[in-house]
Formats: structure tokens, C-alpha cells, sequence
């Protein structure tokens, strides 16, 4: 990593800092910071994350890794979290993810060669009585349909 | 905004100790309980864990250790208390009303048996190919709640690679039963941050900074995880199997070492007392498994007190006196193996004040392969050198590529107390009643300053013996009653100490070619600090950092565990505060036994010097093969 972004990464942190504190309680509204800025947290990240809040870096990894929401590696611009629990599974969640991987050519747990779309499963979404349902970044879409899934999708930049 | 230290370690992430109130009688001092239909009266806040101790109740616990914070997390100590809805963690549950517990319900028995099966169930080993056999908290839950079939179903294959990167510790997560009591030595109670649980569910796992290899890591070897580890998952890295072959090969010479830890704490891995010395009855057991010659490693323990207490007098002049910058006072102790590991990654840039002295298993190893292969007309490439040690980061210290200054990897292997235990047994020996014998020449007998390295403040009470005397020509019996340096001994995490210098006397010869005079540090006053375990270590290198007091001190003792090396990763299992104790007064009572109790005075320390080292302490050749050099590692991970 060039040093130049090392020193913007520790910057970011030191602004959330200043935001949310530095109690050991404010790790996940950092790490939350940096999830939606980068779609990632880096190595360097969580450990400049440990630094400033004086833990250690794989306290800081275990946060990380027990959600969902927060990855390691970089992702697409765009996540879409398809719910895989039995609700939606009943009511059609396959023929939607067969939709979906056809339109953008990439399988769910991978991430679009443009690296717009990343696709995964998520467990229930709370939206059981209006599944299937899915979630593309911070928005949640119910009652879906094949053609409904491709077309939310083909609206996203 | 919190303050550092608050904010690293809340209260939450310590043991937790009730005191007894001085008057028991007090208002709300103490509560009132039933057990079992007896009513108890114990302090207010007490466990209900603590409170069926007290009173001869047993309560089967996994998670729960007594050094470590409460964590509640196996649930095999659950309890009925009446009026609760659920069963209640005794570990976890602090009383502070007048409850009624009830410690073997048919409830009570049914969630502990379905505890049990259930971690089974997910425990891939099998016990007579494990190192823990005979002695696993799993197995004797397993046998206490006579489990004879797997309720639950068995895991049939293993779901994790063993871990065997590091030279010290071994991780083998298909035993682990997730207690997290790694996870609370490393992080709370040793605060050096390498394991933690990852991942979630079923997925959940003990595991390292990104899964990287413990190797990898800043793990400091120290091996208090292992010390904690209820099972088999952690273990050290053993070299038993080598040893046995270079024993059983006629063409090598196999020497061992043996520090002055294990042969207070090896009784225990023969069903004796904690607190007996087996010094002697070892030596014996040492030449009967074959090994050629028994040395004491006390005896470069005098040796480093030569070389780290010339050094530090050296600096001391060098700073104060001829006032050269570049000299970095404090001086710190670099015995432990685990502390100088732990300095490297998180303060690489006081390198400089470590002790440039090896430590005493080192200084050895360079003196078999050169001094006493030498005299005895022993190939070097022939001899195998084994070091006793109650310590696993030893075993990462003797790979350390700079320890080949004999020309030859000064030490062959580490050999932590539990194993030579093994392997006495393997002998078919039992310690107790071997008859005595001493150590081998030409090393012979050590001092008793030697000895007390083993526990935390043992080392700075051996360099002022010796400094002390020194310096002022005077016994230092005159100062210090019966030559028990008080000031620096006992178990509280950071010691100080002011000794002031009032008399002078003349340079020992030794010293001569060194320091003109003692006029210097006439009057002065001598500020030391001793610190064991990393916690302690941390918070002392904050301060110095901060130029607080210890900025000021002289010299620093710094161990890597709790208690000295009496407490190593290495030491039998279980380990705790009471064990710590009782081996700690087993070094001291044998070093009050000694007749030669100061480092300088030890005899054959003396002829190495004429015969091998004759330019003396921290000399041409002394620096070759007695001192050392460190790597700056810091604690970011690529
Ligand atoms: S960890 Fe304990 S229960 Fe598991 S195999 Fe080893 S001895 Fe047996
Ligand atoms: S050996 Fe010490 S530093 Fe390494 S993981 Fe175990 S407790 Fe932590
Ligand atoms: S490795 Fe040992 S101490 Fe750590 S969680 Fe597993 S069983 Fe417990
Ligand atoms: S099962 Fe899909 S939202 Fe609940
Ligand atoms: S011993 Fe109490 S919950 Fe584990």
C-alpha cells in the first residue's frame, strides 16, 4: 500500500474518532465508517483501528469477522444480499438468484469483473411475509420476482 | 475521553476478588445464604462458586480460572437458585442477597451432562494420543459425569490444520471447547493480543490476527496460554523425540542444563505437594534417562550477574560521568526470553537499553560448544546441548539465528518441566525417591543468587548482592539481613526500590581495567523496579515512555510471566497464584540453605574468567560469546 493512503486511511479513522470517541464501545460505529466508505477494511485498517483505541488488532478481527455486513476483502460498489432463510427460500428465493447470476454473469459469493455487483446470501431479513426479499446496500426489496430482482439492479449505477 | 489505562483493561477484564471485610460484623459486609438447606455466611459479593469452595461443595467449571476475569461461558457450573427462571452460572453469579441455592437438582445434573455431551460431540482427538491424557479438564468432566457413548453424535474428522509455525506453542483448535481462556491470558491478564475468538457460530474459532500462522504474529512465545488451557489445544512444541535419539546414539555427547524453576515444580508432575525442591533427586533421574553430563544453569545465572552487572556499572559511568548520549539508562533485563520478544514488537525503540548479556541458557550453550568441549577434548558437532526450562518462548530463543556464536547452534532444544517429567517417566523412574547427587564440573555447584532467578525479583536481588558488594568492598549482609534483599521480592506486579550507595571502596581487580574509582556514585542512590508479566511490563514502559519515575530508575528487572519463570509456560499444569507462591518459597528456602549465596563469589565462575575469559567481564571475547544482539520487530503486520 503507498504511504499516501496509509496516512489518508489513519486520517479517516481519526475523524470517526472524533465523532464516536475512543471507548472501546465505539469500535463497530468506526469500523461501520469505514465498511461504507471503502466497502472494506483492510489489514492496515483494523490495525490503525486497534492503534488509535489502544486494543489489539485481532480484537478488532474478531468484531470484524462475527458480522456479516463488515468485510476484509474488497468488495463491488454495490452489495446485494439476497435472504437464503426458509421464508424466502419457500417462495422462490432460487429461481431469483438464478435470475440474477444469469443477468450479471457471476455466481453469488463473487463480485462483477467491473466490480459493480457483489452478490451474497443473507440470513432473514425480518421480511418473511413479504418474501422473496433482498437487500442492495441499505435498501430492502420485497415481493420479488425474477424479472423484478434484474430490473431493481439494472437501475443501480 | 477515557484514560489510557482505564480504557485498555476496565475492571470487568480482571480476576475477581472479593476481600474479606476486616470486621465481619459489619453492616452489609457480609450475606447469608442457603446452600443446599445450610445456611452459609460469606462476604457480600462473593460467587456462589467461591461460596460452595469455601464449603466443601464441588461445581464442576470449564471457562472459569482463578487468574483470569469471570467469562461465563461453558455454563457447566450452573446452579438452581430459587425464584430464577433459569439456572444460574455459579462463576458468574456475585450474591448479594440472601438466595437459596441448590447445587445437584435433577435439572441441574441434566444441563451439566448435556454441556458435557455436546462439547464432545465437537472434539476431534482422542485422549491416549494426546499430551493432556490424565491430566484434561474435559476428560475428567467426561469421567466425572461417567459418560460412556456419544449422546450427541462425534465429529468423525478433523476440521482445522494444526498450527505448528511457532517454535514454542502448537495450536490444535479440533480440541479446543472455546472457554476463551487463551483468549483472557493473552489479551487481559499477559495484554500482549494474539488470540481471540473469529468467526461466528459454528464457525466460531480461536484463532490469530487475519488466521495468520502463530509465527507470524506477536505472539511473545510465553506460553501462559498453554499454562490456562483446560485441554489439549495448546501445547508446547516438543522435543522429546530428538532427545531421545541423541541419547540413544553413542556417538554424541548429550549435555543438559537445568534452570532453577523445574526443580522446584517438578514434584507436582509426580503427584507431590507444590513447594518441594527435587534439585538432587533430578540429577540422578538426568543421568539415569542417559544424559551424559547434568549442568546448573545457575551457574551462568553468576555468570549474567557478572556480565549484566558490569554492564550496568559501565553505562551508569558512561551516562553519568562521561556524559555520552548514546548510553541508554535504564538498563532492562534480557533474561526472558518472552519479555525481549514482547520489547521488540511493542517498544523497538528502547532496544538500546536492553541488557546486551544472553541469558543464562545461552551463555551456556556458548560455553559447551567452545569452553568446555575444549577442555575436554570434545568435538563441538558431536555434543548435544539440551536446556531444562520452565518456559516455552526458550524453545523460540535457542532457534533465534544470532545464538551460534560457538560456531554451532549454541542450543540444541528446550525442554520445558512437563516434558523431562514425561520423559522420566518414560523411564520408568519415579523422582521422588531417586537417591541425590550434584551437578557435574566443571561447572559444579552455583550460588543460591543463581537460584532465585527463578522468581520474579530474583535476578535484581542477585546483582545487588553482588553490585552492592562490589561497589562498597563491605558484605552485603551489612545492609541487607541475611542477605535477603527484602525490598525486591514478593508478588506485586511493579516493585521499586531506592538503595542508596553511603560508603565506597576500593575497584575489585576484576573491575580495574573498567572504572577508575567508586568516587561517582559516593552518595549516589540506586533506583530499581521489578516487573513480571507483560501487563505489568506494559504499564512500566508507558510510564518511562511518559518520563515518569521508572524513567529515572537505574535498572529494571522484566519478566515475561506472572511470578518469574516459577510461573513459566512451561511449568506443570495447573498453575495458579497458591502454586506460584509455595514454588517461590521453595527457591528462596533452598537459596537460604546455600552457603554460597553471591554470584561473584562463586569459584568456578571465577576460574572460567582466568582460564577462558581472562580480559574479564564485558571484555573482546566475553561480548563474542556472552552478549548478543537484538531485532528492532514492531507490531504492524503485512
Ligand atoms: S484434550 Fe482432553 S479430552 Fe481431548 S483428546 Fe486430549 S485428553 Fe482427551
Ligand atoms: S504464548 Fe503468550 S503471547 Fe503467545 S498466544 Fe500464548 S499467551 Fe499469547
Ligand atoms: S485453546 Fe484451550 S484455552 Fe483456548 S479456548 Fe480453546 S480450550 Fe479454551
Ligand atoms: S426468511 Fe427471508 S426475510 Fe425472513
Ligand atoms: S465455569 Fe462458570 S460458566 Fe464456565
Amino acid at each position: 500500500m503507498l504511504v499516501l493512503e496509509k496516512n489518508a486511511i489513519t486520517e479517516e479513522i481519526e475523524e470517526s474518532i472524533k465523532l464516536h470517541g475512543n471507548n472501546r464501545s465505539a469500535l463497530i460505529p468506526i469500523l461501520q465508517d469505514i465498511q461504507r466508505k471503502h466497502s472494506h477494511i483492510s489489514d492496515f485498517a483494523q490495525q490503525e483501528v486497534a492503534r488509535l483505541l489502544d486494543i489489539h488488532p485481532v480484537e478488532v478481527y474478531s468484531v470484524v469477522s462475527f458480522y456479516a455486513f463488515l468485510n476484509t476483502k474488497p468488495k463491488g460498489r454495490n452489495i446485494v444480499r439476497l435472504c437464503q432463510t426458509i421464508t424466502c427460500d419457500l417462495q422462490g428465493k432460487a429461481a431469483i438468484a438464478k435470475a440474477i447470476e444469469r443477468e450479471l454473469n457471476c455466481k453469488f459469493g463473487e463480485t462483477t469483473q467491473d466490480k459493480k455487483f457483489s452478490l451474497e446470501f443473507a440470513n432473514c431479513l425480518g421480511m418473511c411475509d413479504q418474501g422473496p426479499a433482498m437487500i442492495v446496500n441499505d435498501k430492502v426489496y420485497s415481493h420479488l420476482t425474477p424479472e423484478k430482482a434484474v430490473q431493481i439492479l439494472s437501475n443501480i449505477k | 475521553m477515557h484514560k489510557k489505562e482505564e480504557l485498555r483493561a476496565p475492571v470487568s477484564q480482571k480476576p475477581h476478588v472479593v476481600e474479606k471485610p476486616e470486621n465481619i460484623d459489619t453492616i452489609g459486609g457480609t450475606v447469608t445464604l442457603e446452600l443446599n438447606e445450610k445456611k452459609v455466611t460469606v462476604p457480600l459479593g462473593t460467587t456462589i462458586l467461591d461460596a460452595c469452595k469455601e464449603n466443601n461443595i464441588h461445581i464442576p467449571t470449564l471457562c472459569h480460572h482463578e487468574d483470569l476475569c469471570v467469562a461465563g461461558v461453558c455454563r457447566l457450573c450452573v446452579v438452581e437458585v430459587e425464584g430464577m427462571r433459569t439456572l444460574q452460572a455459579s462463576c458468574a453469579y456475585p450474591i448479594t442477597s440472601p438466595i437459596k441455592v441448590h447445587t445437584s437438582t435433577p435439572m441441574v445434573r441434566q444441563a451439566r451432562k448435556h454441556i458435557i455431551d455436546l462439547l464432545i460431540s465437537e472434539h476431534y482427538g482422542e485422549c491416549y494420543s494426546c499430551f493432556r491424557n490424565n491430566n484434561c479438564e474435559l476428560q475428567s468432566l467426561a469421567k466425572e459425569y461417567g459418560v460412556d457413548h456419544y449422546n450427541f453424535g462425534h465429529i468423525e474428522k478433523p476440521r482445522y490444520e494444526v498450527d505448528k509455525s511457532s517454535y514454542s506453542v502448537i495450536r490444535d483448535m479440533d480440541k479446543c471447547v472455546l472457554c476463551k481462556r487463551c483468549v483472557r491470558t493473552c489479551i487481559d491478564l499477559q495484554e500482549v493480543g494474539v488470540l481471540e475468538a473469529v468467526g461466528r457460530g459454528d464457525q466460531t474459532r480461536i484463532s490469530t490476527f487475519l488466521d495468520k500462522p502463530l509465527a507470524d504474529v506477536v505472539c511473545i512465545n510465553c506460553g501462559q496460554c498453554i499454562n490456562r488451557c483446560p485441554t489439549g489445544a495448546l501445547r508446547a512444541n516438543d522435543p522429546r523425540d530428538e532427545i531421545w535419539e541423541a541419547i540413544d546414539d553413542p556417538k554424541k555427547h548429550v549435555i543438559i542444563q537445568t534452570a532453577p524453576s523445574p526443580r522446584a515444580a517438578i514434584g507436582e508432575e509426580f503427584g507431590q505437594e507444590p513447594g518441594l525442591s527435587y534439585t538432587k533427586e533430578m540429577t540422578t533421574a538426568l543421568r539415569r534417562i542417559g544424559f551424559d553430563k547434568v549442568f546448573d544453569t545457575n551457574f551462568t545465572a553468576d555468570l549474567t550477574i557478572m556480565e549484566e552487572g558490569t554492564e550496568l556499572i559501565l553505562r551508569l559511568y558512561k551516562a553519568l560521568v562521561e556524559k555520552d548520549n548514546s548510553v541508554k539508562v535504564p538498563q532492562f533485563t534480557s533474561c526472558s526470553p518472552g519479555w525481549v520478544k514482547y520489547l521488540e514488537h511493542f517498544y523497538p525503540e528502547y532496544i538500546d537499553n536492553l541488557s546486551s548479556a544472553k541469558s543464562p541458557q545461552q551463555m551456556f550453550g556458548a560455553l559447551i560448544k567452545t569452553y568446555y568441549a575444549e577442555k575436554n577434548g570434545i568435538n563441538p558437532e558431536d555434543i548435544v546441548s539440551v536446556a531444562l526450562m520452565p518456559c516455552s518462548a526458550k524453545k523460540f530463543e535457542c532457534n533465534r539465528p544470532e545464538m551460534h556464536d560457538s560456531g554451532f547452534k549454541d542450543v540444541d532444544y528446550g525442554l520445558t518441566t512437563r516434558e523431562l517429567a514425561q520423559m522420566i517417566k518414560e523411564a520408568g523412574i519415579f523422582l521422588p525417591e531417586m537417591p541425590k547427587s550434584n551437578f557435574d564440573n566443571p561447572f559444579g555447584e552455583a550460588s543460591g543468587a543463581g537460584l532465585i532467578f527463578g522468581a520474579t525479583g530474583g535476578v535484581m536481588e542477585a546483582a545487588i548482592r553482588t553490585v552492592y558488594e562490589l561497589i562498597t568492598g563491605k558484605n552485603v549482609e551489612d545492609f541487607f539481613e541475611n542477605m535477603n534483599v527484602t525490598p525486591v521480592r514478593g508478588f506485586e506486579g511493579v516493585k521499586y526500590a531506592e538503595l542508596p550507595i553511603t560508603e565506597v571502596g576500593p575497584v575489585p581487580d576484576i573491575l580495574k581495567p573498567l572504572v577508575p574509582n567508586w568516587d561517582w556514585v559516593k552518595g549516589a542512590t540506586l533506583k530499581v523496579a521489578v516487573v513480571h508479566g507483560t501487563a505489568n511490563a506494559k504499564k512500566v514502559m508507558e510510564d518511562i515512555k511518559a518520563g515518569g519515575k521508572f524513567s529515572e530508575c537505574h535498572f529494571i528487572e522484566f519478566m515475561a510471566c506472572p511470578g518469574g519463570c516459577l510461573g513459566g509456560g512451561g511449568q506443570p499444569i495447573p498453575t495458579n497464584k497458591e502454586i506460584r507462591a509455595k514454588r517461590a518459597q521453595a527457591i528462596y528456602n533452598e537459596d537460604e540453605s546455600l552457603t554460597l549465596r553471591k554470584s561473584h563469589m562463586n569459584e568456578n565462575v571465577l576460574r572460567l574468567y582466568e582460564e577462558f575469559l581472562p580480559e574479564g567481564p564485558c571484555s573482546h571475547k566475553s561480548h563474542k560469546l556472552l552478549h548478543t544482539h537484538y531485532t528492532e520487530r514492531g507490531k504492524y503486520i503485512a
